[in-house]
């Protein structure tokens, strides 16, 4: 064993010994809920009401039809706490396995990811794989039950998937979304062995709208609005009165998009009052960069310190900002 | 000092990024304090346009991110959340994001249920959940709520749910709040639903730094208010919760302070960038009086 991997192999170590015994002195990276009971009458065909609520003390609850369930909700371990300090046989708190192995694969995979600026590794392959499959099968299952399903199936045939999928769904059958249904059976042809081209054809109908909705908006919103929104005066008054630090910000902004669009024009060389003023405008252009990056920055940084509040907070309880915990234990 | 710094490993730079994010989370997990926040115009305009709202008044809240961009536009979603619940604002939650869904349950559960528990779904708040097509889906909205979402997120039949009674496109609403991590998001929002409509439809944003520089030119006329990255969050969190607990002389939970508490961090983080700009611009010069090509 070499050197780097002796160093390693010990650092690795004294992290997993270091945590076993974070985990079972102080319980850190552990995770508790609360047992909810739920009650429900029938108090008219088809219309369950919760015998908690208000709306129950209207119906006579006599003999009438019951279902009963618990459900769980996260609970804080100070809540566990204090209901194992109060020594109640009907605690309705309990340690969750299952959302304490989710605090730890997080972790885990948290740091397998962090761990690819060290070096490329099977770790971070792994949690890479992970997240692209689960991503995947996540947009997959999404797109069928949000969408294929309600705004499709749902339109064609509102009984039957009433009847099968989602309950309460009513309407009558509209026809017109044959037509989505035969575009998107023609594009999924180009999975079959032959014919490979007829899934061009709602290619080219998803193009040519796409193009058609978005240089519409553009237009719109960012071509038209933004000309109008840049008509605005150089002197600035008000109640009579100038207003200097307005009228200030006014021509910067003037200046500024009359420069950077010179910057542009290409017709005419870049020489003399039209270089100059073009030379402005590279000098907007890189503030406006110079901005995009700062801003960019400040994001990157949120997310590290996000992920590294989840390590110290819930997994290594390191920090408790949100008083989830006594303090002190 | 020259030779060490040209030849520095990469990884020098991580581990002191890492140590200057690490080091100011404990520092304020442990003490509790933080750095104190002035909000801008920008904040003011958001914060605002909430405030402005009467009880009642039907709000839409576009949750348009996912847990990759929760470290910045989570605050701004609890601060929301809060601000219009607060003001007992009628909320519309939706998504163009497939996992927005979990986002909007997140803010009903860390806001709604534990400190307005009176708030009744389908009354006062309601989940209409995902639909994918991005700007489709804002394209089709804003004139027919109903054409897309037939159901909300628990499959309740759109029409059964009461408040959905008073709605039937986007343009019924009284605010749209965006919060956007990328497309679709607040720019197709301003493209499809404020500049065809803008006398009935008003958007204020939250939105992630990377996007906040392509949003601006849309300031003040198509968007009026917008909170960028999480100084935004951090700001608009001061003025929301300085209204509902520090000026009453309440204790803020820590829940409601996560932007606030975030920028400690930025301070460090950003210091340290400004430092290793300058030590690549020392080096770079040093190189060019050097003639080195």
């Amino acid at each position: 064993m070499d050197r780097q991997k002796l160093i390693w192999t010990v650092v690795f170590a004294v992290g997993a010994l270091g945590l076993i015994i974070n985990a079972l002195t102080r319980d850190a990276g552990s995770a508790y809920v609360k047992s909810v009971d739920h009650e429900f009458a029938l108090v008219e065909k088809g219309k369950w009401v919760d015998v908690e609520s208000d709306d129950a003390l209207d119906f006579d609850l006599e003999g009438k039809e019951r279902i009963r369930w618990s459900s769980e909700e996260q609970a804080t371990y100070r809540d566990y706490q204090q209901s194992k300090q109060a020594k109640s046989d009907e605690s309705k708190y309990s340690f969750s396995l299952s959302m304490t192995f989710g605090i730890w694969v997080a972790a885990m995979f948290t740091l397998f990811i962090m761990s690819f600026l060290f070096k490329d590794n099977p770790f971070y392959k792994f949690a890479e794989s992970v997240v692209v499959g689960v991503s995947a099968a996540y947009w997959m299952v999404v797109g069928f039950w949000d969408v294929i399903i309600p705004n499709l199936f749902g339109k064609l045939s509102p009984s039957f998937i009433s009847n099968w999928a989602m309950p309460g769904l009513s309407g009558e059958a509209d026809f017109w979304y044959l037509v989505p249904l035969v575009l998107g059976i023609m594009l999924l042809w180009r999975l079959a062995p032959s014919g490979t081209w007829i899934s061009r054809w709602p290619l080219a109908f998803i193009i040519g709208t796409t193009a058609g909705i978005r240089l519409m908006g553009f237009i719109h919103a960012d071509f038209l609005s933004q000309i109008r929104n840049s008509i605005i005066p150089l002197a600035v008054f008000e109640n009579g009165s100038f207003l200097f630090w307005d009228s200030f910000l006014n021509l910067v902004l003037i200046i500024g998009v009359l420069t950077a669009i010179v910057y542009f024009f290409f017709s005419i060389e870049h020489k003399g009052v039209v270089g100059k003023t073009a030379r402005v405008g590279i000098w907007f252009l890189m503030v406006t960069f110079g901005a995009a990056f700062g801003y960019t920055v400040m994001g990157r940084i949120a997310l590290l310190a996000i992920r590294l509040e989840f390590l110290f907070d819930d997994w290594l309880w390191i920090i408790d900002p949100a008083m989830n915990r006594i303090a002190g234990i | 000092m020259y030779d060490k710094l040209k030849n520095l490993d990469r990884r020098w730079i991580f581990l002191l990024m890492f140590l200057s994010v690490a080091i100011p989370i404990i520092i304020i997990g442990i003490t509790g304090q933080s750095f104190p926040e002035k909000p801008t115009d920008l904040a003011y305009s958001t914060f605002n346009a909430i405030e402005d709202l009467k009880p009642g008044d039907k709000v839409l809240l576009s949750f348009d991110f996912d847990p990759a961009s929760e470290g910045e536009l989570g605050p701004m979603a609890t601060a929301f959340t809060y601000h219009c619940a607060a003001n007992e604002l009628n909320m519309y939650f939706m998504a163009l994001w497939p996992v927005g869904p979990q986002m909007i349950d997140n803010a009903i559960e860390n806001v709604i249920k534990k400190d307005f528990p009176d708030l009744v779904y389908g009354e006062d708040y309601v989940n209409l959940g995902f639909k994918s097509g991005g700007e489709g889906v804002i394209k089709v909205i804003v004139t027919d709520f109903l054409e897309l979402f037939s159901t909300d997120a628990k499959g309740t039949p759109f029409n059964d749910i009461p408040m959905n009674k008073e709605i039937s496109s986007v343009q019924d609403m009284d605010l749209v709040i965006n919060i956007s991590a990328g497309s679709a998001g607040t720019k197709e929002w301003v493209q499809y639903a404020v500049t065809p409509y803008p006398d009935e439809i008003t958007l204020v944003a939250g939105c992630t730094g990377v996007q906040a520089p392509l949003l601006y030119p849309y300031i003040p006329e198509q968007l009026p208010g917008l909170l960028g990255a999480i100084k935004g969050a951090a700001e608009y969190e001061k003025l929301v919760f300085d209204k509902y607990y520090r000026d009453e002389g309440k204790v803020v939970p820590g829940r409601y302070q996560e932007g606030v508490r975030r920028m400690g961090p930025q301070l460090v983080a950003h210091l340290l960038m400004i430092l290793l700009i300058i030590a690549g611009n020392f080096i770079y010069f040093v190189e060019k009086k050097r003639g080195v090509q």
